[in-house]
């Protein structure tokens, strides 16, 4: 195996908000178009329901909802990428996914102390890639099913 | 050798062939003369130490060695069935079941069985000095006595005993029937029946004795008996022989003739007239039954012709063919858009061969009951035992049918309650005489299909429950309060022992009694949608009863609407539906109820409860759903019903879990999902 095989991580490109976010692409599972969800009563606000991915009923995550950016009417464009580690999988909702890229291991960095004000505690690091600055999400902590809990624990 | 790949085979045969020793066993200690079970235990343990020692355990291979001597002995007469010596053999068993068990987790499949091998050893020496010689029974063994038929003396052959006749004449041998009389006051007549036998075998084969040798034995006839007998001496000579034997009277010998033709069994074989004798027992034979019987048995097996799938692997095609469900709704949608008629025929045909496709990957998951039924004999002989209690475990319908997801999990809460009902409900010997019940108590376990349920059913004609003693415990331990202690009925009474921290038996004992079991049975079957229902008498006897769901992946339910969203409510809790007026809808403190046939039911607004975003119209009528938990009702408001449809049960996956009041979701006809109502959880 050579050098560069090693080094190089392969990212999905997604934008929310006009920035732009990466997960690793062995997290990700497809990347679907918006289907019809259908709303779960009694869970946190950022978790818009579940729909129905070939069959096994996924649970949706507006990433928007969960940053707390302000929400928007989807679009055209509006993909949900289906990402998941070990048994969870989930869809994240966000306003387009259409890149692939290759980065070097070496030029992630820890991110930098002002970045937004929520997000800071899901990233893991950020990508300075020419002009562009890709913000590297670390799943574990966008799904963290114990804040689910808490945000539901008291309902009924 | 790279055993590896045959590894999990080896696994699952030696599983089924312990079992089938277990069952067989089982079943020889009800009728200890039959040989054909034995010859099945032997088979069995024969078979599972050729596999052992082929794979390499060595410890395995020489336990089912030293048992199979022990059923060889057993096989031979050697050795006679009794409890004790069964014990010995079931804790090899027991033994050769824990070191699969561990070569399945990976072990080596080595356990110390020195103990039970020399216990093996002991009983196949023990009483080796009191029998006869083995050769004599080759042809006795599979005899069976029918003490009831006397008629005049003559040996019959059977076709095996014939054949044996006959080779041995084409070989040059002679056979001869000798009549042995011992004299009148001939003290030790087994003793001399051995002498006797013991100077045949030195002259020829013994193959066949009348009466039989076990019965020759513990002397069991009058003054003569019969040997057939294949030698190559002369007829003069042997009477000589068997003559120097003591207290021998006379002997009279002839050679034996068979017919050729053997259609007339009855007057075939021996030359009767010679010899007139009075009041013989004649022994019919069952070989030809047994044989019979061992024929249709492969035969079965060969009809019942299986092949092992990974159920994981049929998940997988009812996944991928639920898929093609939902794709089957869209297309019969497109077509009654189109109008095509060509069109529309062939989605016709598609449906009714999915429609049958649908059941038979549904059949596929169906296993019977059987599966966990059959560890149970075994279980309740050792419990019957270790209680001294004497207990006769019936099943009915073992081959009902199951999906293998409820089978995997009624396991332990049946042995909950037959435990619990040979512990508490039969009981002992003693006391059942003093009541004048028979000794022995009865559990019957029976399954049977009803509708889209399967119903297990535990029954002992034991003591029944005490309904006083059930409710002062209940009433002690606080399950219940007095005011409402005095209002139930029965069977909610009988129930109470199902609550936890609730335990009757006096003293705990090992096998029940903790006051944990029974709750959690119950806990178990309703977290599979059954319920659990107790019948009893006082002094005659229990009925547990299980209601399951035929299947845990498909379930009928009510689709009803609130607003734009779809809920679907199992039908197994919904009593009906109904249309109630404003009007009649009470308050009562907080909480509106109407009245119901009678009862006071409350009104729970789904919409509320799932907060379904809508504007406030106040219609005048409302559409309830009366739900049911137990004995509780509770009326669920609606929008309006859409209809009853059998959907496919889904999880809401490992992210969504514990949401209040939904127990899981299915994929309706148009691919959305849609969520199923947890009755359950809104009736407290």
């Amino acid at each position: 195996m050579t050098e560069t095989l090693t080094d190089d991580m392969k990212l999905i490109v997604f934008q929310l908000k006009e920035k732009e976010y990466a997960i690793p692409v062995h997290q990700v599972n497809s990347i679907e178009k918006v289907l019809h969800i259908t709303r779960v009563p009694g869970v946190a606000p950022y978790v818009k329901g579940v729909i129905n991915l070939r069959g096994v009923v996924t649970p949706i995550i507006d990433l928007r909802r969960r940053f707390d950016l302000e929400e928007e009417p989807y679009t055209d464009s509006t993909r949900v990428i289906i990402a998941g580690f070990d048994d969870l999988e989930v869809g994240l909702i966000v306003d387009t996914a259409n890149d692939v890229i290759d980065v070097n291991v070496n030029s992630i960095e820890p991110q930098p102390d002002v970045v937004g004000v929520k997000e800071a505690e899901y990233i893991s690091g950020v990508v300075k890639l020419d002009r562009r600055l890709l913000i590297l999400l670390d799943l574990k902590k966008v799904l963290n099913p114990h804040e689910l809990k808490v945000n539901y624990g008291n309902e009924g | 050798m790279d055993v590896n790949q045959y590894l999990e085979v080896f696994i699952e045969e030696s599983k089924e062939h312990l079992q089938s020793c277990n069952e067989r066993l089982l079943d020889l200690e009800k009728n200890p003369e039959d040989m054909s079970i034995v010859n099945d235990i032997f088979r069995s343990a024969h078979t599972l130490k050729g596999m052992s020692a082929t794979m390499g355990y060595e410890d395995l291979a020489s336990l089912t060695h030293q048992m199979e001597n022990v059923l060889d002995a057993i096989r031979n007469n050697k050795l006679h069935v009794t409890p004790d010596l069964l014990d010995i053999v079931f804790l090899a068993v027991d033994d050769l079941e824990a070191m699969v068990l561990s070569i399945a987790d990976g072990g080596d499949g080595k356990r110390d069985v020195s103990e039970v091998v020399s216990k093996l050893k002991q009983i196949e020496k023990g009483e080796t000095t009191a029998q006869l010689s083995s050769k004599a029974e080759v042809a006795a063994a599979v005899a069976e006595v029918d003490l009831g038929t006397i008629i005049t003396s003559k040996i019959e052959y059977d076709e095996f005993e014939s054949t044996v006749i006959q080779q041995s004449k084409e070989q040059g041998f002679e056979v001869f029937e000798i009549t042995v009389s011992l004299r009148e006051d001939c003290l030790l007549k087994a003793a001399r029946v051995y002498m006797v036998f013991e100077v045949l075998e030195k002259i020829g084969e013994v193959i066949k004795s009348n009466p039989p040798v076990d019965q020759l034995e513990e002397e069991q006839f009058d003054q003569e008996f019969t040997v057939t007998i294949v030698s190559k001496d002369q007829l003069d000579d042997i009477k000589l022989k068997v003559m120097k034997v003591s207290e021998v009277d006379s002997v009279e010998i002839h050679p034996v003739i068979l017919e050729i033709d053997r259609e007339s069994q009855v007057s075939s074989g021996t030359l009767v007239e010679e010899e007139p004798k009075k009041g013989q027992k004649e022994d019919t034979y069952l070989p030809e039954q047994t044989q019979k019987k061992k024929q249709a048995s492969p035969a079965k097996q060969q009809v019942n012709k299986t092949i092992r799938v990974n159920i994981e692997r049929l998940d997988i095609l009812l996944n991928l063919f639920e898929e093609l469900v939902i794709d089957r709704g869209r297309l019969e949608q497109i077509s009654n858009e189109l109008k095509n008629q060509e069109l529309h025929e062939t989605v016709e045909k598609m449906s009714r061969i999915t429609g049958d496709l649908q059941n038979i990957i549904l059949n596929m998951r169906m296993v019977p009951v059987e599966t966990v039924f059959n560890r149970f004999p075994r279980m309740v002989r050792q419990l019957a035992r270790d209680l001294g209690k004497k207990i006769n475990l019936e099943i009915i319908g073992a081959d009902t049918e199951l999906d293998r997801t409820v089978i995997d999990e009624i396991g332990d809460p049946l042995v909950h309650l037959i435990r619990n009902a040979l512990d508490h409900g039969v009981e002992t010997p003693e006391v059942r005489k003093a009541n004048g019940k028979s000794e022995e108590g009865t559990v019957v376990l029976k399954a049977y299909h009803s509708g889209n349920h399967v119903f297990i059913e535990i029954e002992d004609d034991g003591a029944g429950i005490n309904k006083d003693k059930v409710l002062t415990k209940a009433l002690k331990n606080g399950i219940v309060n007095e005011q409402t202690a005095a209002a139930l009925t029965d069977k909610e009474v009988y129930e109470l022992i199902l609550a936890s921290g609730f335990s009757t038996a006096e003293k705990i004992s090992d096998i029940s009694g903790r006051g944990v079991g029974l709750d959690v049975v119950k806990n178990t079957i309703e977290s599979l949608g059954g319920s659990v229902t107790i019948d009893s008498k006082l002094g005659k006897g229990s009925i547990f009863s299980i209601q399951l769901p035929l299947t845990l992946s498909i379930i009928s339910v009510m689709l009803v609407e609130i607003e734009k969203e779809k809920f679907a409510i199992p039908l197994s809790s919904i009593i009906e539906t109904a249309i109630v007026k404003k009007e009649d809808i009470l308050n009562a403190h907080n909480q509106r109820v109407i009245d119901f046939r009678g009862k006071v039911v409350p009104l729970l607004f789904l919409k509320d409860i799932f907060e379904v975003p809508c504007q406030e119209t106040e219609d005048h009528f409302y559409s309830v759903v009366i739900v049911r938990k137990g004995d509780k009702m509770a009326g669920l408001v609606v929008d309006s019903f859409i209809g009853q449809q059998e959907v496919v049960l889904k999880s809401l996956g490992n992210y969504l879990t514990n949401v209040f009041a939904i127990s899981g979701a299915t994929i309706l006809g148009d691919g959305q999902v849609a969520l199923i109502v947890d009755c359950n959880a809104l009736i407290k």
